[in-house]
């Protein structure tokens, strides 16, 4: 499973921008990444929205995770 | 500060009420007499969702004071309907969308149905220099022109 | 279900509006419309200094004052720890917005909130406002991007130490944020480019200007219950706010919504509510506050403005292989402004192999930035399009081809990571090469300009209930605050369901309490997720129509058809019954298991993204600097109209936004940091002689996602206008034009230093 990083995130990976996460769920996704790079996983929690496989999940929580899912970490819309 | 007695005909009734010396006719209708279709944008002259007609003549009412009203009719946005039946104005705006979020179509109901009763074929150009002083944020005009065409036209008899 | 292929009878067409008679004849009751018994009023003290120290409030003289109630300051509110909320738009720290609402030590812009009063009436509280002794230590203030990126700038904050870098520094500074995308290899891109283009571009804060200032009625019960009526895009948003800020329940808050006079973003966080409720608390009153205009424009959120650096790099056939973007983005006195959206939507619309975007959100002396439709695409936007455009001439290219060539295509993969999926931007194109306006040769004495634009629209959370009632007509209500015609397509998503006429449907916005959870009316959202719930909500009433159909037909629920509005046996099987309607059903509702209704809650996720170009025809008045737009055409792809009128009006209304953006808006500021044009007569938006008919072209891409296929419309058509009218004044002057609001001053002051 590959993840690459926008944004901000890369303060917390010393720079990295693609990884390998074993992950079914987005929330197991996230306690992997925090346990790998401190911070991460609240950074992602509080201010980041994911792509699945080129769409958007605002809350990724319910986002299934298939084997090679491409998982790309941007910043939360919101709009005017 | 003493209040003013004022003598008035709003909406085509006979009207009194109590104001201070320094009070808009605008906060006069609305927090005196209770209407509140008239609306307060900016109370500086600016936005035109304040507009009445004073005597016949289209005012921004935040420009006017509660006492100068005395002897004078009034027109609001409430009195333009005729009981249920709405005026062509009202009727073309809801007809085209003229309006999104509605706060400004008090102002823009009374300043169009003046601009006709005076004007009754406008060409685009007319109603849009005589709407200048009435913004809306929302539509960006466009279905506003077309709803007071649409409504000058039921006026003239020529569509309904 | 999906309806995206069938046969809409109701959906797509363009019914009046449920809300449309109140408003026509001044009924609609607005926040500020509102009234209760014994009430006071509130009014809010401001500074009139960019940035200073609060050393000491005194508001003893002003308590003494006939008529006051009392008195409020930051120390009436709990003082809140940092932490993220995504409770409204956009990023906000509960701990800034808390400073936003009354100034905690220092204010940090003219217009911010120091203390507030309630009184018996305006009157009173205005004077006592006067009686209030503020002493100020005034410092030093910064109101320009770059000038408070200055390593000697006046730092606002000193606990603020730029986010997003490594090592993190070891002095504060007015950075709050860099935020960095990169896709390829850019110094390898650039090196196989034939053509490039450089450019730096600046935008100045636009305000939204909705034309309703914001208003609310607060009452706190003795219980510590508390009741709220305010104008807001989501009165589930100002709950949670006032509760925060205040250290409540928030079930002992119900927030009912007022209707609303305009948002288009400004109006996803709140400023008064809180201070209202404070001084409910204090007087046991009601209290009532309404902005002043002056006080919307020095004391609420404008959208964020931007210096900017582009280069671009081409091959001679016109394909783009390399862009560096710096954005800068003003966020106002606390970090958020929509730089993350700045840095993804430029170039969202182009498949280019090499990328570098870095972006930096900056604070400065002046009012916090709100959500303005689109945040942050419009101001990239003028600088990637505009750049494009002179790429285009370099080419010799015609600038409908070049973006053509580069358009971003289901599978494309943007710079952010995302790979796009369902979307109509070269659809969009197509649109625009057989219009009418582009094919029509431009007027001699005019120039044409064309420019393009990207929102990805968003989801959320939304709750809908639709109920049958006992005469079988039907009631539908939504958590979403309606601020252009929503519940028109709310009810007409229903009764295409329900296959009735749109009429027999009455769809209300539900307070707090009367409805689940919805997140606030924003990034173009209602008409997908609220739409979404409404639909679901009216499925699953037919499915309960069906099943007591059945029951009193005495046969199997999957025997009974649907449609028409009517229950039908499905085939000769299920046997011979006359069909049963919704009035007959409901009828029956008591004696075959109760109320017939539903409520849906969802978190709808995959909002297609919206494109748009608009073509725009000027004439530049040379002497003067005075541009006119003498015809303008706005094309999107708008998934499926619902309601096409106000489809069509989201789309004019947008652009007629961003022709003010362009030529007129701007906040001018005097050596103190004081706005000095805080009124529509020196802050010029556009009035209806400025404009033309604005044509709305609405390409139906559907959204597989949703129901009937709907995307967002409302923020797309904000976001091209700005360089469609740059590139066109650019094309009569022959002067390239990288500042807003091209007004006036501005461009005369352009072709005079062109020589011309």
């Amino acid at each position: 499973m590959i993840l690459a990083s926008g944004g901000s995130c890369h303060q917390f990976t010393g720079g990295r921008t693609e990884f390998d996460v074993e992950a079914t769920t987005f929330r197991r996704l996230i306690l992997e990444l925090e346990q790998k790079y401190p911070g991460l996983g609240k950074q992602i929690e509080e201010s980041m929205a994911v792509a699945v496989d080129g769409e958007i999940f605002q809350d990724a929580y319910l986002a299934e995770l298939k084997p090679g899912s491409e998982i790309v970490l941007i910043p939360k819309i919101g709009g005017g | 500060m003493a209040k003013s007695y004022v003598s008035t005909t709003i909406n085509g009734e006979s009207a009194e009420y109590l104001c201070e010396p320094q009070q808009t006719l605008l906060d006069v209708l609305r927090d005196v007499v209770g209407l509140t279709g008239s609306k307060e944008g900016c109370a500086s002259g600016d936005c035109g969702a304040c507009s009445v007609l004073l005597d016949g003549t289209l005012v921004c009412s935040c420009l006017v004071l509660g006492v100068e009203a005395e002897g004078k009719s009034i027109l609001t946005v409430e009195g333009v309907a005729q009981g249920d039946k709405l005026h062509p104005v009202q009727q073309k705006f809801l007809e085209h969308a003229a309006l999104q979020c509605g706060f400004c179509t008090p102002g823009l109901i009374v300043a169009s149905k003046a601009l006709l009763d005076s004007n009754p074929n406008p060409t685009e150009t007319e109603i849009r220099y005589w709407l200048a002083g009435n913004l809306c944020r929302c539509t960006g005009y466009d279905k506003i022109v077309r709803a007071v065409q649409d409504a000058g036209a039921v006026m003239r008899g020529e569509t309904v | 279900m999906n309806y995206i292929d069938s046969n809409l009878k109701v959906v797509g067409t363009r019914p009046i509006r449920p809300d449309g008679v109140d408003k026509v004849t001044g009924r609609a009751i607005y926040a500020a419309d509102t009234r209760a018994s014994g009430m006071l009023w509130g009014k809010i003290l401001r500074s009139p200094h960019a940035h200073a120290r609060i050393v000491s409030i005194d508001t003893s003289k002003a308590e003494k004052l006939a008529g006051v109630r009392a008195v409020v300051t930051s120390a009436d509110f709990p003082n809140i720890a940092s932490e993220e909320a995504f409770v409204g738009e956009g990023p906000m720290n509960f701990r800034d917005l808390s400073a936003n609402i009354m100034a905690r030590g220092k204010a940090l812009y003219e217009g911010h909130a120091v203390a507030a009063v309630a009184a018996t009436t305006q009157a009173i509280a205005e004077d006592a406002l006067a009686l209030i002794d503020v002493k100020y230590e005034v410092l030093p203030h910064v109101i320009d991007v770059d000038e408070a990126m200055a390593d000697n700038a006046p730092v606002l904050h000193d606990d603020m130490f730029t986010s997003g870098v490594t090592p993190k520094p070891a002095k504060a500074s007015n950075i709050a944020k860099v935020v960095t995308f990169k896709k390829g290899d850019v110094e390898a891109g650039f090196k196989t480019a034939e053509v490039i283009v450089e450019g730096t571009y600046t935008t100045k804060p636009v305000h939204q200007a909705y034309i309703e200032p914001h208003a609310c009625l607060a009452t706190y019960g003795s219980d510590g219950q508390i009741t709220i009526h305010s104008s807001s895009q989501g009165h589930f948003m100002v709950r949670a706010y006032t509760a925060k800020l205040l250290g409540m329940d928030i079930a002992n808050i119900r927030c009912t919504p007022a209707e609303i006079g305009g948002g288009f973003g400004g109006k996803t966080l709140v400023y008064l509510e809180p201070v209202a409720v404070a001084l409910s608390r204090k007087t046991g009153k009601s209290v009532k506050m309404q902005m002043t205009r002056e006080e919307v424009f020095r004391g609420s959120g404008p959208t964020s403005g931007a210096s900017m650096d582009v280069k671009i790099g081409a091959k001679k056939d016109g394909t783009i292989v390399a862009v560096n973007q710096i954005l800068k983005f003003q966020a106002g006195a606390f970090a958020g402004s929509p730089i993350g959206p700045g840095c993804m939507c430029g170039l969202a619309l182009y498949d280019i192999e090499h990328i570098n975007v870095v972006g930096y959100d900056v604070v400065s002396n002046r009012p916090k930035v709100a959500a303005y439709r689109a945040p942050g695409a419009p101001i990239t936007s003028f600088a990637i399009e505009s750049a494009l455009d002179e790429l285009a001439d370099k080419l010799g290219m015609d600038p409908l081809t070049l973006r053509e060539k580069n358009a971003a295509r289901n599978g494309s993969k943007t710079h952010y990571g995302v790979t796009h999926s369902n979307i109509g931007f070269e659809q969009v194109l197509a649109a625009v090469k057989t219009h009418p306006h582009w094919k029509t040769p431009v007027k001699t004495g005019q120039a044409r300009g064309l420019a393009c634009g990207f929102w990805f629209n968003i989801g959320g959370e939304s709750s809908a209930n639709v109920h049958i009632n006992e005469d079988g007509s039907v009631s539908a209500a939504t958590g979403s605050p309606d601020v252009g015609g929503s519940r028109a397509s709310m009810g007409m998503m229903v009764a295409e369901v329900l296959g009735i006429s749109v009429d027999k449907v009455r769809t209300t916005v539900a307070d707090t309490a009367s409805i689940g959870f919805t997140f606030l009316t924003g990034g173009s959202r209602v008409t997908f997720a609220t739409g979404m719930a409404v639909t679901q909500a009216a499925e699953k009433v037919v499915d309960e129509l069906k099943k007591r159909a059945a029951m009193i037909w005495e046969i199997q629920a999957d025997a009974v058809e649907w449609r028409d509005g009517k229950a039908f046996p499905a085939g000769s099987n299920a046997g011979a019954f006359e069909p049963l309607d919704l009035a007959a059903i409901a009828l029956k509702a008591g004696r075959t298991g109760g109320p017939i209704n539903a409520e849906v809650s969802v978190n709808a996720q995959g909002a297609g993204a919206g494109f748009g170009a608009h073509i725009c025809d000027v004439s530049v008045d040379k002497e003067t600097g005075a541009v006119t737009i003498e015809r303008y055409t706005a094309i999107q792809d708008v998934g499926k109209a619902i309601h096409p009128s106000y489809v069509e009006g989201q789309i004019q209304g947008g652009a007629v936004q961003g022709i003010g953006w362009a030529l007129n808006e701007e906040y001018i500021y005097n050596d103190k940091g004081q706005m000095e044009n805080p009124g529509f007569l020196d802050y010029r938006c556009p009035v209806a002689s400025d404009i033309p008919m604005i044509e709305a072209v609405l390409v139906e891409v559907p959204n597989p996602r949703h129901p009937f296929g709907a995307r967002g419309v409302g923020e797309v058509p904000i976001v091209p206008p700005m360089a469609a009218i740059g590139n066109a004044i650019r094309r009569a002057t022959g002067v390239s034009m990288p500042h807003l609001p091209m007004s006036p001053p501005t461009i005369l002051a352009a072709l005079s230093a062109a020589g011309k």
